[in-house]
C-alpha cells in the first residue's frame, strides 16, 4: 500500500506557505489519486476554513490538519473488522461487477478463513460467465474447499439454497457465496441478488453477515457509483479493495467511505493466493504521510 | 458512457445562454465547471490542465468575446478540442496482403481481453468474411483456457490450445499451424498482466518477439481511473500498440480515460465494446463520443444499429401499411424484435439526445421482462387473432393467458397499448402522410 498517493509528499516541498496555488494542486492530487471531486472538495474547504479562521498558513501544519481529516473520515464509527455470526454459518455474499476480481478475491478470502482453522464453503452462484464456474472449483481443489455448484445458467438461488443446506449439514463456520459480476446498469443482475438475498433469509431467518462489494482500485470516479447501486439494492456491509499492487492509488478508499459509510474490509495485492490483508486504516494513512 | 460529463455541461451552458453575452468572469466560472466535470469523468489531470490551457486561448478570443451566442462559440470550441483529444481518424482494420494478419490482445487483468478476442473475432468474420482463428495463451488465469474455447464454440472459430505452461510457445506453434492451414486472420489472447510487473512484462515481450504481430492492440476498461495513462503509456513502451479497444462502454462510467490515453500516447482508440452480446462491438468514431458528451446524443450509432436489423423494404412495406391503418399485432411483434436486436432499452435510451439523460436514466428501471411478456403472448394468439385482434374476445383471452402464462390484466392490457400505438400512427400519419416507425412506444 505504499503507492497510496504517492505524489502528496513533493506538495509539501513545492510550498511552505499556503496560497491559491497550494489549494489547487492539492485538490489536484487529490483527485488524481481518485478521491472524487465532491469529498476532495469537502476535506479541501474543512481544511482551508479552519486554517483561515486560525491564521494558519504553514503547510507542515496544513499537513497535520488535512492527516486528522482523513483519519477522522476513515474511523468514523464504522468497524472494518469480518462479521461472524454466532449462529454458523455465517454467509457472505460477494458482488460486484465483471472483470474486478471477484472470484480471485473470494479463492483468497477462503484461504485466509481455512488459516485460521474455519471451516469453509463456497457456492458458485456466478452461473452466467462462462467458465466461471469451473474457475471456481479449480481454486476450490486446490485448497480442500467445498464448491456447491449446478449447470451454467442455472438458477443462482438454486445453488445458494443448496449451498447452504450443504453448510448447515457439516456445520460449516463460512459460507462463501460468488456472484455474477455484471455492469451494475444490468437490471437482472440486480434482481438476481435480491433473490439470493431472500434465499438466505428465508433459511437462516437473517440477512447475510457480510455483503461484500469487490472494487478493482484502478477503477475511476465510477467506483463511488457502482458501490451506489448495489448498496440502493441490497445493502452493502463492506469493500473487497482488489490490484491495490497495480499503482493504483485508492483514493476511492475515502471516498466511498465519506459518501456511502462503507468500509473497505479487505484488500488484495497480487497474484498469491495468501495476497490479502484486513483494512488497516492507521497503515493506510500511514502510507500517505511516509 | 459520459452522461454525466454530458449533463454538466448542459447545465452549465443552460446558464450561460440565458445571459447572452460572455463576460470574462462567465468564462472562468466556465472553465472551472469543464474542468471539474472532466476530472470527474476521470480525465487525466495533466490532460485537463493542457486542454483547459488551449480552451481559454480560443475562448478569449474575438471569436467568442464578441459573440452574441457565446455558448454555442464555446460548445463548438470544446467539441473541436474534445475530437482532437479523441484522435482525428477512425479506426479500421487493416489485413496483410501475403499469409495471415496476427492479432495479439494485451492489457491488465479483467479488463474484458477473452471478450474482446471473442467480439474481434466475430467482427472480421462476420463483416470481411474472413476466417478467423484463434490462440489461447493465458495459461495462468484458472479455465481462461475453457472461457475462451467456450465461446469460441458458438461463433464457430478455432482455438489452438495446449497444456503447456509457456505462452511464448504456445503463440509460435498456434501462428505456425494457422499459418499452414491458410487462415485469414488469428488473433492471440494474452494473460491479463500488471503494466508493473517487470516478469509478465517481459514475457509480453517475448511473444511480441517470437509472432510479430501484425496489429498489437490494448484493451483498455472505461471505467479506468487517472492510471489510465501509465497502464497506456507502459504498454505502449513494452510492446507497441497499434491501438486500443475500449471495453464496458455499456456502464455508466464517464470514460474520460478514452480523452487522456489517445493524447497521451497518440494511439488511436479502434474499437469499443459495449454490451454482453458478442455483437455489441463496433468501430470507434471520435467526432461522436464528442457530440455525445456534449449533449447532442449518438444518434448517428443508433440509426445504425436500426439500419442493421431492419429491412428496408419491410420498413417501406410496414409504412405503408400503417398509412392504410391495417397494422396488426404480426407487425408489432416484428417491431418488436427488431427493436429488441438493437439491445437493451436503456442502451438504445442512452443514446437517445434528450437533455438530463443520467439523471432520468437514474430513475428509471427499464423492465425487460416486460418485452418477454409481451412477446410471449403474441405468440400464444393464433394468426388469425394477430392479424384481427379486434376478434379476441373473453374466452380466448383466457386461453391466450393461460398458454402465455400471464394473467388476463397484461392481455388487456397489451391490447390497449396496441390500440393505442396503432391510433397514434393513425394520428401521425394523417398528419405527414407518412409515417416512421414506432419507436418510442414502449418507454
Amino acid at each position: 500500500m505504499q503507492m497510496l498517493f504517492k505524489n502528496l509528499n513533493l506538495l509539501w516541498n513545492k510550498f511552505k506557505k499556503s496560497n491559491s496555488q497550494f489549494w489547487e494542486e492539492l485538490e489536484e492530487q487529490l483527485i488524481s489519486s481518485d478521491v472524487s471531486v465532491d469529498t476532495a472538495d469537502m476535506i479541501i474547504s474543512n481544511i482551508r476554513e479552519y486554517a483561515y479562521s486560525n491564521n494558519i498558513n504553514d503547510t507542515g501544519i496544513i499537513r497535520d490538519l488535512l492527516k486528522k481529516e482523513i483519519i477522522k473520515i476513515l474511523n468514523c464509527g464504522i468497524n472494518e473488522k469480518l462479521k461472524f455470526s454466532g449462529n454458523p454459518p455465517s454467509v457472505y455474499l460477494i458482488v460486484g461487477v465483471n472483470g474486478v476480481g471477484k472470484t480471485s478475491a473470494i479463492a483468497k478470502l477462503a484461504a485466509m478463513l481455512k488459516k485460521q482453522g474455519k471451516n469453509v464453503v463456497m457456492a458458485a452462484a456466478d452461473t452466467y460467465r462462462s467458465a466461471a464456474t469451473e474457475q471456481l472449483q479449480h481454486y476450490g481443489e486446490r485448497l480442500g474447499i467445498e464448491v456447491v455448484h449446478h449447470q451454467k445458467l442455472s438458477d443462482p438461488g438454486a445453488v445458494v439454497y443448496d449451498s447452504l443446506d450443504k453448510a448447515l449439514a457439516r456445520r460449516s463456520d463460512v459460507l462463501i457465496i460468488d456472484t455474477a459480476g455484471r455492469m451494475q446498469t444490468s437490471f437482472n443482475l440486480m434482481e438476481e441478488l435480491k433473490k439470493i438475498k431472500r434465499v438466505v433469509f428465508k433459511k437462516l431467518d437473517r440477512d447475510p453477515d457480510e455483503i461484500l462489494i469487490v472494487i478493482d482500485s484502478t477503477t475511476g470516479q465510477n467506483a463511488r457509483h457502482q458501490a451506489e447501486v448495489f448498496h440502493r439494492a441490497i445493502g452493502l456491509t463492506g469493500v473487497i479493495l482488489t490490484k491495490t499492487d497495480g499503482t493504483s492509488k485508492g483514493g476511492i478508499v475515502l471516498t466511498i467511505k465519506n459518501e456511502l459509510q462503507i468500509p473497505v474490509k479487505l484488500v488484495t495485492n497480487g497474484e498469491k493466493i495468501e495476497n490479502i490483508d484486513l483494512f488497516d486504516p492507521e497503515k493506510y494513512t500511514g502510507a500517505i504521510f511516509t | 458512457m459520459f452522461e454525466q460529463l454530458t449533463g454538466k455541461f448542459e447545465d452549465l451552458f443552460f446558464r450561460i445562454r440565458n445571459k447572452g453575452k460572455l463576460s470574462p468572469s462567465d468564462l472562468d466560472a466556465a472553465l472551472r465547471e469543464i474542468k471539474l466535470a472532466l476530472l470527474e469523468a476521470d480525465v487525466n489531470f495533466k490532460v485537463v490542465k493542457e486542454f483547459l490551457g488551449n480552451l481559454k486561448e480560443r475562448a478569449l478570443g474575438k471569436e467568442v468575446m464578441e459573440s452574441l451566442t457565446p455558448y454555442q462559440q464555446v460548445i463548438k470550441i470544446v467539441n473541436d478540442e474534445m475530437t482532437r483529444m479523441l484522435g482525428s481518424s477512425e479506426g479500421s482494420v487493416n489485413f496483410s496482403s501475403g499469409g495471415p494478419t496476427i492479432f495479439m490482445m494485451v492489457g491488465l487483468q479483467g479488463t474484458g481481453k477473452t471478450s474482446s478476442v471473442i467480439k474481434l473475432a466475430n467482427f472480421i468474420k462476420s463483416r470481411f468474411g474472413k476466417s478467423v482463428a484463434l490462440v489461447a495463451a493465458d495459461v495462468y488465469r484458472p479455465a481462461a483456457v475453457l472461457q475462451l474455447m467456450d465461446m469460441a464454440g458458438k461463433i464457430g472459430v478455432d482455438v489452438y490450445s495446449e497444456k503447456s505452461m509457456d505462452p511464448v510457445s504456445i503463440s509460435r506453434k498456434g501462428v505456425e499451424k494457422f499459418t499452414r492451414d491458410g487462415r485469414d486472420a488469428i488473433i492471440i489472447d494474452t494473460a491479463g498482466r500488471l503494466h508493473i510487473d517487470e516478469n509478465m512484462m517481459l514475457e509480453v515481450e517475448n511473444i511480441r518477439k517470437a509472432v510479430k504481430p501484425h496489429q498489437v492492440y490494448l484493451v483498455l476498461d472505461a471505467m479506468t481511473g487517472q492510471e489510465a495513462v501509465n497502464i497506456a503509456s507502459a504498454f505502449n513502451k513494452r510492446v507497441e500498440c497499434d491501438g486500443l479497444i475500449l471495453t464496458k462502454l455499456d456502464s455508466d462510467t464517464r470514460g474520460g480515460a478514452a480523452l487522456s490515453v489517445y493524447y497521451v500516447v497518440k494511439k488511436p482508440i479502434k474499437f469499443v465494446s459495449s454490451g454482453e452480446k458478442i455483437e455489441d462491438f463496433d468501430i470507434f468514431h471520435p467526432e461522436r463520443i464528442a457530440s455525445r458528451i456534449l449533449g447532442q446524443g449518438d444518434t448517428l450509432t443508433l440509426i445504425e444499429k436500426a439500419q442493421k436489423v431492419i429491412d428496408e423494404k419491410r420498413a417501406m412495406e410496414l409504412e405503408e401499411k400503417i398509412y392504410r391503418d391495417e397494422i396488426n399485432l404480426d407487425d408489432f411483434i416484428e417491431q418488436l424484435r427488431g427493436l429488441r436486436k438493437m439491445g437493451s432499452m436503456e442502451k438504445i435510451f442512452s443514446m437517445l439526445p434528450i437533455p438530463n439523460k443520467g439523471r432520468i436514466l437514474k430513475n428509471i428501471n427499464f423492465d425487460e421482462s416486460y418485452l418477454d411478456r409481451m412477446e410471449a403472448i403474441i405468440n400464444s394468439m393464433t394468426p388469425a387473432e394477430r392479424k384481427k385482434p379486434h376478434i379476441i374476445n373473453g374466452s380466448r383471452k383466457k386461453r391466450i393467458a393461460k398458454g402465455s402464462g400471464n394473467p388476463v390484466s397484461e392481455i388487456n392490457k397489451l391490447l390497449q397499448q396496441f390500440s393505442k400505438t396503432r391510433q397514434m400512427l393513425r394520428q401521425f400519419s394523417s398528419m405527414k402522410g407518412k409515417a416512421s416507425l414506432p419507436f418510442g412506444k414502449f418507454w
